[in-house]
């Protein structure tokens, strides 16, 4: 294992430590979520680099490859800065880090997620409603990459690959609308955008989409950690609903 | 369970207390180092420099420590620390007490009472939402702002919270939460700082003040 990279990296989380340092948690492509010691990183001449779901250069410097070792960062695009404004995007961007950081293991590189984590910030600079869709798609992404993907290509009662609308909340596969029938209430809402990567869906679509993602990253991903949802995600489905 | 060593230098184990060591100068030393901007050797620095002339300069503070740790507390309006409550700010009728600026905490008070600009009372939080602390909404003092509201007079109220993912989303559940009150809600401005060169401030500012901008 190596000792020191540098690599771009978006910030998941920055834990003060001691008087004005902090314990900051990046992911990278290549290097998966790492943690490592800023010092200084709680301090006023650093505290705005620091902050979740700012996307850096990072350099990480250790002397063992098992250690905490050092972490120092340049910006590359402020993103929270930008999305402070806006209710919706800074609950997305929230949402986003407090995701990652709870469901990936550490150093465990996962360059799909990390590109997809580029796009949704990317794309939140246009605003929370062109980047809300990208960022389901990526909880889906994300349970597929943790081995609990849900099956979206055809009905698992009829294996039909038309008018897929519902998704099983037991097996995580898809339900056509014929196969539905009379079962609707029992079924997650699957919406189009899901299925669609050119569609960035509405308000209705993006609730739904957060209801089948968050249904099985809170049963299969943060239950088996013993761990609640992330708050952030509770906040951003609170937002879409309001 | 209790132990109590013989040698000076050994600390004291008990189940109920944190441990604290049983010779007075070390005592002391450790528990000025937990003060935030004291070290152990700053700590040290102080003791040493106290111990000199303890009779006139450590009597003193130990009797001003005393007197504070007893007279103070925290303001039941506002949330702030005096020795009375309501506080001098609450109960200063110079004051717009109609125009409430919220802080998360009481530091924050202090520095814009420092700077004289705001001339109304105050509301302190007591912190952000922080999912990483455990910070929810219910632990913060939102609903005595609500009670605040409801009993009458408020005719604005200015959200001074800390520029920060955590800052930013505290103020944006707070605006819901004050939302249904039909009370104006304004935040503080966010830019360039008085004397501050472009080329050095970092790329979010920057961002924050051109989005900011306004008509010359």
């Amino acid at each position: 294992m190596s000792t020191e990279w540098q690599a771009p990296a978006i910030i998941l989380s920055a834990r003060p430590f001691g008087e004005g340092g902090a314990v900051v948690n990046v992911i990278t492509r290549d290097h998966g979520r790492h943690a490592g010691l800023v010092r200084g990183g709680a301090s006023r001449a650093q505290s705005a680099l620091w902050q979740a779901g700012n996307m850096i250069e990072a350099r990480w410097i250790a002397r063992l490859a098992d250690q905490l070792g050092s972490l120092s960062g340049e910006m590359v695009h402020p993103a929270a800065a930008l999305a402070m404004e806006e209710p919706l995007g800074l609950a997305l961007l929230t949402s986003l880090c407090a995701v990652a950081e709870g469901a990936l293991p550490e150093r465990e590189p996962h360059p799909v997620l990390f590109e997809g984590m580029i796009r949704v910030v990317s794309r939140l600079v246009h605003g929370a409603g062109q980047a809300m869709a990208d960022y389901i798609r990526w909880e889906a992404m994300l349970l597929a990459e943790l081995g609990f993907g849900i099956d979206l290509a055809s009905c698992a009662v009829t294996g039909a690959v038309e008018d897929l609308v519902f998704v099983s909340p037991k097996s995580g596969r898809a339900v056509s609308a014929a196969a539905a029938t009379g079962w609707e209430a029992r079924l997650l809402p699957l919406p189009a955008f899901l299925r669609a990567a050119d569609d960035d869906g509405a308000v209705a679509a993006w609730a739904d989409g957060l209801r089948l993602t968050g249904h099985f990253l809170e049963r299969d991903v943060f239950h088996g950690h013993h761990r609640a949802m992330p708050e952030a995600r509770v906040r951003l489905v609170e937002r879409v609903m309001a | 369970m209790t132990t109590i060593a013989t040698n000076p230098l050994v600390t004291v184990k008990s189940n109920s207390a944190p441990m604290r060591n049983i010779d007075p100068v070390e005592d002391l030393i450790a528990l000025l180092a937990r003060l935030p901007g004291y070290g152990r050797r700053s700590a040290r620095r102080a003791v040493l420099r106290m111990l000199m002339d303890p009779q006139r300069q450590m009597l003193p503070l130990a009797d001003a420590l005393r007197n504070a740790a007893e007279a103070v507390l925290p303001c039941d309006v506002c949330g702030n620390l005096d020795t009375r409550s309501p506080c001098h700010i609450c109960d200063d009728p110079q004051r717009m007490q109609g125009l409430i600026c919220v802080v998360e905490g009481v530091a924050d008070l202090w520095a814009l009472e420092r700077a004289q600009a705001h001339r109304g009372s105050y509301h302190v939080l007591g912190g952000t939402l922080s999912a990483l602390a455990g910070i929810g909404p219910e632990d913060l003092r939102i609903q005595p702002l609500l009670a605040r509201i409801e009993a009458g007079g408020v005719e604005e109220i200015i959200i001074a919270l800390p520029v920060t993912v955590d800052g930013a989303t505290t103020a944006h559940v707070l605006m819901d939460r004050l939302g249904d009150t039909g009370v104006p809600v304004t935040r503080l401005a966010q830019g360039v700082p008085i004397g501050g060169a472009l080329d050095v401030l970092d790329d979010g500012t920057l961002a924050a003040a051109l989005r900011a901008r306004r008509p010359a």
